[in-house]
């Protein structure tokens, strides 16, 4: 799996590191790490993760070989207006 | 008579596009052409052999262990199974008038229009026999990280980083985390100087400290040592001093790569590729081309915001909006081009610190605490250009800089109205201070680059000059 936070974006709302917590966790106050090459086990978790963040700051992509199973979270148009 | 949307439908259907850097950029502008309808041949160059891969991780979750160097590849958000990817091949030349670019392994690429996103390397360390010394290291791509990360595995006795620009401090933090005993170099008076200036730079000075670095300012790295083995043992500083060090990574900023269009006749140079706001590159008389693109770190644009200066940021949400932007007006007509004005915005994470970033920094002169407190690292700085807001910056606060960023944008005034009831009213702006235009520091993240795009500086010198030309010119620590 392939996962990407834009951090710019990203308000610490911590969402993810409830839901997928192998994948995110927060340093300090507000700066979140995450594992942006997680296990293909950890799907389900992540999914909800990108799905429930507010800002819709996490893109996933499954590696399943076939294009058309992309599922992906956030949209590159809001990254542009939000000034990313 | 031949009208141009029909030119257009067919560049589109049965055109080719050439995207030369193969980062994220590339990877951006790849996804953004095939999504708005190029249906025409596409190939992609990167020196690198490997798939775009996502680089701010290597200096954080990699090197402290947590992700796998090669678990950074970047999701894609379109299918790219079609697109003809030369990896682990440089391009070498650019022939605008036959519209070709040349590769590394002797074969050419022909196009109709190309973009530009070869974005910037680690400056290694200047004396070639000592940065050959087994123990000294940069960081820009996987391939570094990965064999930084296996020598800290080794629990080195002492590493010292030259340069407390982002990379540098983002280093230190992860070795201290690793529990490794570390010693930072910064020629300036404080860390992030270039892009957050001394005063803001100096807390982050504190930071440092307080989780044990022995941060030393002003101070430059004179010499690397190595033993009989080419092993690195030691460095000698300019206060006269020396110390046992068994690595020492690298941290004194980029180049950008633009050494394959020399000859080109596009103003490209030490400064970037020069290109108008919507990203097509001028050429060495100024002239805007109308099939030649260029985004992310190597680019130098004009900015409404900042006089319409040109500038070069190594910011990772610059490449993607930049990139965006670019492959947009390559497949659209002229009244539907976009224009790059994005605010700029970029986060920086150490010692469990979220620095945030909004505007423009090294644009200001001056600085103001607006909320929250420095000494527990949790406030928001304004900064101000001739009486206007330009930037603000957060030290664990990144929850308010939309409302600077709202500021920013409608040029307000500076010292802005504070949002929150926590500082003493009225505010006191103090200088900034940021560096001379013209001193080197490791922190060259924002390059002001002049506005004209033929300036000399932006073109090849035959010798490399002896003083640095810009804040991005770098140099010893």
């Amino acid at each position: 799996m392939r996962v990407l936070v834009d951090l710019n974006r990203c308000q610490g709302y911590a969402q993810c590191c409830f839901l997928a917590p192998e994948s995110f966790k927060l340093v300090g106050e507000e700066a979140l790490m995450y594992d942006s090459g997680p296990d293909d086990a950890l799907k389900e978790k992540i999914e909800r993760a990108a799905a429930s963040c507010p800002v819709q700051a996490i893109m996933v992509e499954y590696m399943n070989g076939h294009a058309d199973e992309m599922v992906k979270s956030g949209t590159s148009e809001a990254e542009a207006r939000h000034g990313a | 008579m031949v009208h141009r949307a029909d030119v257009l439908q067919s560049f589109k259907k049965n055109g080719s596009i050439v995207i030369v850097g193969a980062s994220l950029a590339g990877l951006r502008a790849t996804e953004v052409l095939r999504k708005e309808g190029f249906a025409g041949r596409l190939t992609v160059i990167g020196d690198e052999p490997y798939e775009p891969y996502d680089r701010p991780p290597l200096s954080k979750q990699v090197l402290a262990g947590w992700v796998e160097a090669e678990h950074t590849t970047l999701p894609r958000q379109h299918p790219l199974d079609d697109v003809d990817w030369r990896l682990g091949i440089a391009a070498t030349g650019l022939d605008l008038r036959a519209r070709e670019v040349h590769l590394a392994d002797g074969q050419s690429v022909d196009f109709d229009r190309m973009l530009i996103a070869t974005g910037v390397r680690a400056r290694h360390w200047p004396k070639e026999d000592e940065a050959r010394l087994a123990g000294v290291f940069v960081v820009r791509t996987r391939d570094d990280a990965r064999l930084l990360r296996q020598k800290l595995e080794t629990k080195p006795r002492h590493v010292l980083i030259v340069g407390a620009g982002f990379t540098g401090s983002e280093m230190a933090s992860v070795c201290r985390d690793l529990g490794l005993t570390v010693t930072v170099t910064e020629r300036s008076a404080s860390p992030l100087i270039g892009a957050l200036g001394g005063e803001i730079g100096s807390i982050a000075g504190d930071l440092q400290r307080q989780h044990g670095v022995d941060l030393r300012c002003n101070t430059t790295v004179t010499a690397l040592e190595g033993d009989a083995e080419r092993t690195l043992r030691r460095a000698h500083f300019s206060d006269g001093s020396t110390l046992d060090v068994d690595v020492a990574v690298i941290a004194l900023g980029s180049i950008r790569n633009t050494e394959w269009l020399r000859g080109s006749r596009l103003a490209a140079g030490q400064l970037g590729v020069a290109c108008d706001a919507g990203c097509r590159a001028f050429d060495i008389n100024g002239i805007i081309t109308d099939d030649i693109f260029v985004a992310g770190d190597v680019a130098r644009f004009p900015h409404p915001l900042y006089a319409y200066q040109l500038i070069a940021l190594e910011h990772w949400g610059n490449a993607v909006a930049q990139a965006e932007a670019a492959a947009h007006n390559m497949v659209n007509s002229e009244a539907e081009r976009r224009p790059h004005i994005s605010i700029p915005a970029f986060w920086s994470i150490q010692f469990g610190v979220n620095i945030k970033s909004v505007g423009l920094p090294p644009f200001a002169d001056q600085v103001v605490i607006m909320q929250g407190s420095v000494e527990q690292h949790r406030f928001v700085a304004a900064y101000g250009h001739k009486g206007r807001t330009v930037a603000a910056v957060s030290f664990n606060q990144g929850r308010w800089l939309p409302y600077y960023e709202r500021l920013i944008a409608s040029a307000a005034a500076f010292p802005p109205t504070p949002p929150a009831y926590d500082v003493p009213i009225p505010l006191h702006p103090v200088p900034a201070k940021f560096p001379a235009a013209n001193a080197p520091t490791s922190t060259p993240t924002i390059a002001l680059t002049g506005y004209a795009p033929d300036e000399i500086c932006a073109t090849y010198l035959e010798e490399p000059p002896m003083t640095p030309v810009t804040v991005e010119s770098g140099g010893k620590a």
